[in-house]
């Protein structure tokens, strides 16, 4: 019996890969747990094991093949004297599978993944000039490097950050670069290297601590608040913590309530500090690149699911993002979209949908939670008369509730509707595919949300 | 009474002095401070350093410039010692645009870049990491300086107190954390808090030096410094010492302290007294007259009042200043 080889996940967000090397040829014998090839995630190149035993049939995908999906079949397994024609067709083999993996709702994943610039969107949140498509991930790297090389008091600290290349593959090239007294791997104490991070800062250095994600931020949440938001306060002006903390904020796929977490409007409630989300490549290079030099504690909130995505980014050496300076993805008439973070994607696809219903949404970028920007939120409120906000945290203080209140007492006389909140839902995440899915904010809800204040 | 007799023959009048002196300036203004509370003057938490001088005093005799030192919220002594005005910290107390915080901070909440005094933390324990942090930045510029990193016997069982141990020892840091064991954690003794009360050790598990220290002896205290010091400033990384002390006041102000008896707390203040002791040896060995020192009692009483005046008299602070120094 015929045995398919599938391309496999090898993480939580993994929806395709490069067959990097074949470590077999057809005609081989294999064992289970043989390395049989190579693989290169967008975080790490991985060997592969095999599972069953057998024959290397047929090896169906040349290595060097990038782009190759999760299940995938790339060779068939056959036994002693079997032949490759007695394999099922791979086609058949997909699709009994069925859909990978669930990662967000797919409407978002078709219109979000391919670079902006494909859509045709006006490019209104891009200075003029030249520009060159890369991944959030590169534009965080590159952020880093330049800040680095400008400034030698710049470091950077956290998990696996240096040796590891990074957990998610953001600090890639960095210990070979810098050299390990500015690329400083830590042990998994994230109270201990914060609290270290934040003395580091009044000692005249300027760290950015990496979390590997913002939910173990909270063992170290009293040195971002008590000791790095509040003390330029406490000591009447002086001495601040000029540092940032960066890593993926929000849910990933597939990894559970206590990984799953969008710290936006927590961070976003304390004074003493700046608070950053960005959506696309441009705004993770130039606002990254203004936290690091800005003098005060900046929260930095990532998101994995983003990393991979690729965008337009200005080639301008000094091209920076300001903070508290929202940009306009998309350019409407007949309702607002309030949105900041992947937000900003689910936004973007319920706009697409609206449009073909002739519904056209402006779709406001929030980019810096504190700072917000609400002039350009309340000016475009004013010209589309209906706001709908769009993120991915609890409903419960949320930033739309924020954003709302602040509608409805500096623009209520421009209101034709109520605002609406699109959060994710009021529960803990769940593991299960169908109810994560459910749990999240989908661009199907925003689409609704819309027709409602629109009363369609 | 049974004093300490002089074991180290080597000190200076001069020095001695100027350690009298200090310890009267923390103590006369720590008891002008509990004044100012009663009267209302000194709103919320005040703990109070009384019984302890000798630590920092010690401590302090031991650095040299750029050095850097950050406590807890018990913190005026830290301050004192290190050289910061008087006036402003008790101002700050105060809640006035006179204090070194414009009055926004506290007691527990204050800070001299100039002094390179780094607070002043009302989270027991906080201050350990970021005291390490300090001393990362000065082995990243790569000077000499070291890092006094203060907490008490409460905290030495806070879990980043041992993650900072780790990580300080394993990048050969250059912090001396100093354990001020006075006995007490708030209300709970270290023997009822603690099963294993040799706080020095406790570095050992990660190659960190220790020892326990007379921290009511101000010579032991600075002879104990010094050689940290040494070791830090050689590059050999961080050293623990457990200066074994005790506070004569309450936690804070508002603590009636009834989970230690009276005699306890006169035993140690009439045997262990670590500005008597100085007394003593200045006295005794003929190094100071009555008349002199009661010149220097004169003038400690004259700077203490001076700080009570400026106190009650420096402005509150405008209304604007809630809005300012909240980001650069």
């Amino acid at each position: 019996m015929a045995t398919q080889v599938l391309m496999p996940a090898l993480s939580p967000t993994m929806e395709e890969g490069t067959l990097a090397k074949w470590l077999v040829k057809e005609g081989d014998t294999v064992k289970s747990g043989q390395i049989l090839a190579e693989i290169e995630t967008d975080k790490a190149t991985m060997e592969f094991e095999a599972v069953d035993e057998g024959v290397v049939g047929k090896i169906l995908v040349a290595e060097g093949t990038a782009g190759v999906k999760v299940n995938t079949p790339i060779a068939v397994l056959v036994e002693e004297g079997e032949t490759v024609s007695d394999a099922p067709a791979p086609a058949a083999v997909v699709e009994s599978r069925g859909e990978p993996r669930p990662t967000v709702a797919a409407p978002v994943a078709a219109v979000a993944a391919a670079p902006v610039a494909a859509q045709g969107w006006p490019h209104s949140d891009l200075p003029e000039g030249p520009t060159k498509t890369m991944t959030v991930r590169e534009a965080l790297r590159e952020a880093m490097a330049e800040e680095m090389r400008a400034d030698p008091t710049v470091f950077l600290m956290g998990e696996e950050v240096g040796e590891y290349q990074g957990a998610y593959k953001i600090s890639q090239g960095l210990l070979d670069e810098f050299g390990p007294r500015r690329v400083v791997d830590t042990p998994i104490t994230e109270m201990g290297f914060a609290g270290i991070g934040v003395g580091a800062s009044w000692g005249g250095l300027k760290p950015i601590v990496e979390f590997m994600t913002f939910n173990f931020s909270m063992q170290a949440m009293d040195h971002i608040i008590n000791s790095a938001a509040k003390t330029l306060y406490m000591s009447g002006g002086q001495m601040g913590s000029p540092m940032v903390f960066r890593g993926p904020n929000g849910a990933a796929a597939r990894v559970g309530a206590q990984h799953s977490q969008d710290f936006a409007a927590w961070y976003a409630a304390i004074p003493g500090m700046r608070v950053c989300m960005p959506y696309s490549a441009a705004d993770a290079k130039g606002l990254l690149k203004t936290a690091i030099r800005d003098p005060n504690p900046v929260v930095f909130l990532e998101n994995e699911i983003l990393y991979g995505r690729s965008f337009e980014v200005p080639t301008d050496p000094d091209f920076t993002v300001p903070f508290g300076k929202a940009s306009i993805l998309r350019a409407g008439s007949d309702v607002t979209l309030v949105s900041f973070g992947i937000g900003c994607a689910h936004a973007l696809a319920a706009a697409e949908v609206l449009a073909k219903e002739g519904i056209e949404a402006e779709v406001v970028n929030l980019r810096t939670l504190r700072p917000i920007d609400y002039d350009t939120v309340l000016a475009s409120v004013m010209k589309t008369n209906r706001c709908v906000t769009v993120e991915e945290g609890f409903p419960v203080g949320s930033i739309g509730d924020h954003i709302a209140s602040t509608v409805m007492q500096r623009a209520f006389d421009y209101l034709d509707a109520p605002v609406i909140t699109c959060t994710g839902k009021d529960v803990p995440m769940p593991y299960a595919a169908n109810l994560e899915k459910f749990a999240l904010i989908t661009p199907a809800e925003v689409v609704t949300a819309v027709k409602s204040v629109c009363y369609r | 009474m049974a004093k300490k007799p002089d074991t180290r023959p080597n000190v200076s009048k001069d020095d001695l002095l100027k350690y009298y002196r200090e310890m009267l300036l923390i103590r006369r203004f720590e008891e002008k401070a509990g004044q100012l509370y009663g009267m209302g003057l000194i709103g919320g938490f005040c703990h109070l350093y009384i019984g302890q001088e000798a630590v920092v005093v010690g401590l302090e005799a031991a650095t040299k410039d750029g050095d850097k030192r950050v406590t807890s919220y018990r913190d005026h002594g830290h301050m004192l010692a290190c050289g910061m005005d008087p006036k402003g910290v008790m101002a700050e107390l105060t809640g006035r645009i006179g204090g070194y915080s414009k009055g926004k901070g506290g007691s527990m909440h204050m800070f001299s870049k100039e002094k390179h005094f780094y607070g002043g933390h009302g989270i027991v324990g906080a201050q350990v990491p970021l005291g390490a942090g300090l001393a990362f930045a000065d082995k990243y510029k790569g000077n000499d300086n070291v890092t006094f990193t203060y907490f008490g016997d409460g905290a030495a069982n806070q879990g980043q107190v041992y993650e900072t141990y780790n990580m300080a020892e394993l990048w050969q840091l250059p912090v001396i954390f100093v354990i001020e064991n006075n006995g007490y954690a708030m209300g709970t003794s270290v023997k009822r808090s603690t099963k294993s009360t040799t706080y020095f050790g406790r570095g050992l598990a990660y190659g960190i030096p220790g020892e326990q220290v007379d921290g009511m002896d101000v010579l032991a205290v600075k002879a104990a410094g010094e050689k940290a010091v040494a070791h830090c400033r050689a590059g050999n990384g961080p050293y623990i010492l457990e200066m074994m002390t005790y506070r004569y006041r309450g936690h804070s102000m508002s603590d009636p302290a009834k989970y230690r008896t009276r005699e306890e707390v006169e035993k140690i203040k009439t045997e262990k007294d670590c500005i008597e002791h100085v007394r003593d040896l200045l006295t005794q060995g003929g190094l100071a007259s009555d008349e002199e020192l009661k010149a220097i009692d004169k003038d400690i009483k004259a700077i203490v009042n001076e700080s009570a005046e400026f106190a009650k008299e420096s402005p509150e602070p405008d209304l604007s200043e809630l809005w300012t120094d909240i980001t650069v």
